[in-house]
């Protein structure tokens, strides 16, 4: 239903338009706006009462003016759904970008999303093998977690997202995911290399893009993320395919909400960002996981780019809060030329227990991730002393670990672009790598493990 | 005015109706589909209403109808094992109703009204009982009998008292007066019930962490804030808590957190088995599940809903401890209201009521004597979720003002995969004098004595800690390197347990004495060598005391433990002949 049109705007700020007394609108009531030149723009009810109702406009209010008509739609935003989706590019507000034909809907969902029934939900356990040694090892992702990827600036968190979609596969498993590809803000020249990758490698085919760039407007980000997960929620749900997001960049997702937030004038927490952030993330991030009776899962991975390099910042700091743990790219590793620059050190999975072990990846993985992280640790904590005491007054224990760091960066965390380690190829290289420390200071390790794997006692 | 108005205004979870007849904290119902929400504030005419569904799609224009009830909860046989949302919906009714998604306009009865239950009563006709009184019991779970208790506000003369079984609004006792008691009561989420006196808390909370125990104890009856940064450890040792503390009644929050967090504890409590019973985890427990992507008006309620469950278990004259993950995510869920109502913020946007909210919460844990004259007790165990880990800031204060335990999380302990990460230089408890008494009592004469020599240790550690960092630690004096070894030897032996470990997760405190005793004896027995011309690094490293701390690992341990440090204590002396 299209209602009557108004021209009752009294005020624009910023992002927002004001109107008077109109007909009873609903709170979160998808707006048109009707300029003279005959454009349209479109907005969302955020507050509404008899006297006063507040849209924000999506495309941002350039050229609104107090005669601009403004018409309420009757229903809250959503998504035409189908499985046509799969295979299509479309718009940070859900419209063609590829020049193909609408969507035809098999329904229309609402996008803000109904929580999942905790006791609805099934824990994830799945092991996602990604081909990368210090994930698949150290921080390793499950099927149906929210594990984002906490950068900055000028890295190549990009190239981590891309080689993960190429590369993620179930263990002994050819089954393919769908990949949803959320872009908010991001620049045309990040864009078209994530596109010319997908293109590259066929996997287009299989997945479904929304795309907001930096000079798209800003305020329909807020949109932009819901329309995939309302998508990855369908497809996954009512289709059963396995789902991987990939949204980036958080940051001006925040940015984007941090704007509107100004603009009504409201009382702002932690750095201008709106109290409720926390929430809103939440209600982003928490629709990934598995539910009883339905076969597929949404696995997401969000990109963020701390500002500043701060993980501190509300942005990351938010989002940890809620996210099932998360990977920290290192500026200083990158510097160092090493590809790809995971710090495994402030990196977290919390998931990981549930999907490593015999059953799934290898009945040493535990205790070799273990002894993997603490001898890095170890390792990188000797650096600072050396750099005050000299190497000279390290013992044999220390000199060993403070080696073993290096070839871990070296080693370990480096792989070229396309190179799919598998979980085996990766634990073992853990072996070969340990080996150069004496095994009376690999106490992490199991005995039994060492006399399987160790190379001393393979040969 | 009437008792139906219509909204005058929605602005996300605060709708505004006029033209209703309203007070403070009336339940009402709110546009076409009957939505739940409670009136939060009045202005002349104008009542404004938290709803605890999402408000997408409901205009202005449409109907409230105030029910004239304040929020309260449904308590009776059928709490335990049950999960709730924030408003004390059942989460597996909701399911059926709705699917796998939460929807809205839903009601569902706290527990199931038609079943029977075997109602046994304890007291006879003509007895005079007054509110709180216990009139009967029912086998509610195989660990635990449910009181059923006059309700707190009645009394009078037993006309009629029948055992039998009924469910849960059948009549079971008839006063002189007409009043009828049946199984199920309510009461009002934001008045805590009533008891007779407060006690000064005497017995610990045993937790199985040594850590706590040992260094830090909490009272029954008292309460403990767990503050720190994301991924340092709140969330497991809340959950160890659930699992592992001698608490009789847990009552387990998830307020504001992930949903998969409480997935997990559904799918694991009925498997694990209480060590203090030998029962099930389950049959003690009561759930509350109102993660971050729920309403957050909700969110507001649950802790409420959460401790007025806690108090009628403790009514019962039961041990409750209550956990809520996070109280941060509480805190914030008031800042978002309040926010909307355009309330003049305090700091950083939260309401200049937030620290008395924080300590009425509080102060509704506590030993009390009950109503029935039994003595119960609350216990309240908070996380607190400081962003960027910052206590500074006004949830962490406010809790620290008036929690007598403080367990910091470290990020820096967390990241080194020490765990629990809580740090013991700056957490501390304010309970170990009244405590004592029961340590000398149950455990060993000498307990608290040990305990500070223990936490003396890892003072000392700290200060040579910072030699350390300077000059290596070779260049310290022997004695000093001993220290050294015997404090690692507290932080890596007895401080760190892995939360997920089958034996060690849970250690038995008679067991933490035995651990803390032969860290002692270890220290004697190097000392006295070295004095007799041993060297350090063969002392720390004889056989017997490996396998003495791996010992932690194997059940049993309580038994070998001694032996197991008599061996060392020779292998110790005996490095003084290899010489
Ligand atoms: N007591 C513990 N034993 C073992 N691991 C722990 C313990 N506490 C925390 N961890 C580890 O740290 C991770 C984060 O802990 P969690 O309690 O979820 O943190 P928070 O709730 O503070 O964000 C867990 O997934 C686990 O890997
Ligand atoms: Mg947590």
């Amino acid at each position: 239903m299209t209602g009557k049109e108004y021209r009752t705007i009294t005020d624009v700020k910023g992002p927002l338009v004001f109107l008077n007394k109109t007909e009873p609108v609903a709170f979160g009531e998808i707006v048109t706006i009707r300029l003279a030149d005959g454009s349209i723009k479109n907005g969302q009810v955020l507050d509404t009462s008899d006297d006063l109702v507040i849209v924000q406009v999506f495309e941002g209010t350039a050229k609104i003016d107090r005669t601009a008509g403004v018409t309420f739609m009757g229903d809250v935003f959503k998504l035409p759904v189908s499985k046509d989706l799969v295979g299509r590019i479309l718009d940070g507000a859900g419209r063609p970008r590829d020049g193909g034909p609408d969507i035809v809907a098999e329904e229309n969902a609402d996008i803000i999303g109904a929580a999942i029934n905790p006791y609805s939900r099934q824990s994830p356990h799945d092991f996602i093998q990604t081909g990368i040694s210090a994930i698949d090892c150290c921080t390793t992702l499950v099927r149906g977690q929210k594990l984002p990827i906490f950068s900055a600036s000028g890295l190549p968190h990009n190239d981590i997202a891309l080689q993960i979609a190429r590369q993620a596969k179930l263990k002994g498993s050819d089954e393919q995911f769908i990949v949803v590809f959320c872009a908010m803000g991001i620049t045309a020249e990040e864009y078209n290399f994530f596109r010319s990758d997908l293109e590259r490698t066929g996997a287009l085919e299989n997945a479904a893009l929304f795309v907001n760039l930096a000079d798209d407007p800003a305020v329909e980000r807020i949109i932009t993320p819901r329309l995939a997960l309302t998508a990855a929620e369908y497809l996954a749900f009512e289709h059963d395919y396995h789902v991987l997001v990939i949204y980036t960049d958080m940051t001006n997702y925040c940015d984007a909400l941090r704007q509107i937030g100004a603009a009504r004038e409201e009382v702002p927490g932690r750095r201008g960002y709106p109290g409720y952030m926390y929430t809103d993330l939440a209600m982003l991030y928490e629709r990934a996981g598995i539910v009883k009776g339905k076969k597929g899962s949404i696995t997401q991975f969000p990109i963020l780019t701390m500002p500043g390099d701060d993980i501190t910042h509300p942005i990351p700091d938010l989002s940890g809060y809620i996210t099932e743990g998360q990977i920290v790219i290192s500026r200083e590793l990158h510097q160092q030329g090493i590809y790809p620059p995971i710090n495994v050190l402030p990196s977290l999975s919390r998931l990981m227990g549930s999907c490593i072990g015999a059953e799934t990846t290898r009945e040493d993985h535990k205790s070799v991730s273990d002894q993997m992280y603490a001898a890095y640790a170890q390792g990188r904590e000797l650096r600072g002393l050396v750099a005050i005491v000299g190497e000279d007054a390290l013992n044999e224990r220390d000199k060993q670990l403070l080696d073993f760091s290096g070839v871990f960066e070296d080693r370990f965390l480096r792989q070229s672009r396309d190179e799919d380690r598998s979980i085996d190829e990766t634990l073992d290289l853990c072996w070969e790598l340990m080996s150069s420390i004496d095994t009376k200071y690999l106490v992490r390790l199991d005995q039994k493990w060492i006399e399987k794997y160790h190379p001393d006692n393979k040969a | 005015m009437s008792k139906e108005g219509v909204i005058y205004r929605i602005s996300g979870p605060v709708v505004t109706a006029t033209g209703m007849s309203a007070g403070m904290y009336d339940v009402v119902r709110v546009g076409n589909e009957g939505l739940m929400g409670e009136v939060i504030e009045l202005h002349g005419e104008k009542a404004v209403i938290q709803v605890y569904e999402d408000t997408s799609g409901i205009r202005p224009g449409e109907p409230v109808i105030n029910t004239g009830e304040t929020l309260s909860v449904s308590l009776g046989p059928g709490l335990l094992t049950q999960i709730y949302d924030g408003i004390q919906r059942p989460l597996p009714t909701l399911e059926e109703v709705m699917g796998v998604f939460i929807t809205r306009g839903v009601d569902a009865d706290a527990f199931d009204l038609e079943k029977k239950w075997t109602f046994e009563a304890v007291i006879e006709k003509g007895a005079a009982v007054e509110g709180g009184q216990v009139i009967g019991h029912v086998q509610e779970t195989e660990t635990i009998v449910h009181k059923i208790m006059v309700p707190p506000t009645m009394s009078g003369v037993v006309k009629d008292i029948k055992s039998g079984d009924f469910n849960v609004t059948e009549t079971v006792c008839t006063l002189e007066d007409g009043s009828e008691i049946q199984m199920m009561q309510k009461w009002p989420v934001r008045t805590p019930r009533p008891y007779r006196q407060k006690y000064a808390p005497d017995t610990p909370l045993i937790t199985g962490m040594r850590i706590l125990d040992f260094l830090f104890p909490l009272a029954k009856g008292g309460a403990a804030g767990i503050p720190g940064p994301f991924g340092s450890g709140k969330t497991v040792t809340q959950q160890s808590l659930a699992k592992y503390s001698d608490a009789q009644i847990v009552v387990y929050i998830g307020c504001g957190e992930r949903g998969n967090e409480m997935t997990e504890v559904l799918d694991e409590f009925p498997h694990l088995i209480d060590p203090n019973t030998g029962k099930p985890l389950m049959n003690r427990t009561v759930m509350i599940a109102n993660t971050s992507n729920m309403p957050v008006a909700a969110r507001e309620a649950s802790v409420y809903t959460g401790i007025t469950i806690a108090e009628y278990f403790r009514d019962m004259g039961y041990d409750v401890a209550l956990m809520a993950d996070s109280t941060s995510r509480w805190a914030e869920a008031m800042r978002e209201i309040s926010s909307r109502l355009e309330e003049m913020p305090g700091e950083e946007g939260y309401p200049a009521y937030l620290s008395s909210r924080i300590a009425e919460f509080y102060e509704r844990a506590g030993r009390v004597e009950t109503k029935n004259g039994d003595d119960g007790s609350v216990t309240v165990i908070g996380a607190v979720s400081p962003p960027g880990g910052d206590i500074s800031e006004p949830v962490s204060q406010g809790t620290l003002r008036i929690v007598k335990v403080f367990w910091g999380l470290d990020a820096g302990l967390a990241r080194q995969r020490h765990f629990p990460a809580i740090n013991w230089l700056n957490s501390y408890s304010l309970y170990p004098q009244s405590l004592n008494q029961w340590f000398r009592d149950n455990i060993a004469q000498d307990f608290p004595e040990i305990r500070t020599q223990i936490s003396g240790l890892l003072q000392i550690e700290a200060e040579l800690q910072e030699i350390v960092q300077l000059v290596g630690s070779d260049a310290l004096p022997v004695d000093q390197q001993l220290t050294l070894e015997v404090a690692r030897m507290i932080r890596e032996f007895f401080l760190q347990q892995n939360g997920f470990h089958d034996v060690d997760a849970y250690c038995d405190i008679h067991l933490q004495y035995s651990m803390s005793k032969a860290i002692l004896s270890f220290q004697e027995a190097a000392k006295n060598a070295m004095a007799a011309g041993a060297q350090l690094n063969d002392v720390v490293n004889v056989p017997a005391r490996t396998a003495l701390m791996r010992g932690r690992f194997e059940k049993g341990y309580i038994d070998t433990i001694d032996d197991m440090v008599k061996s060392m204590v020779d292998e110790i002396a005996a490095t003084v002949e290899d010489n």
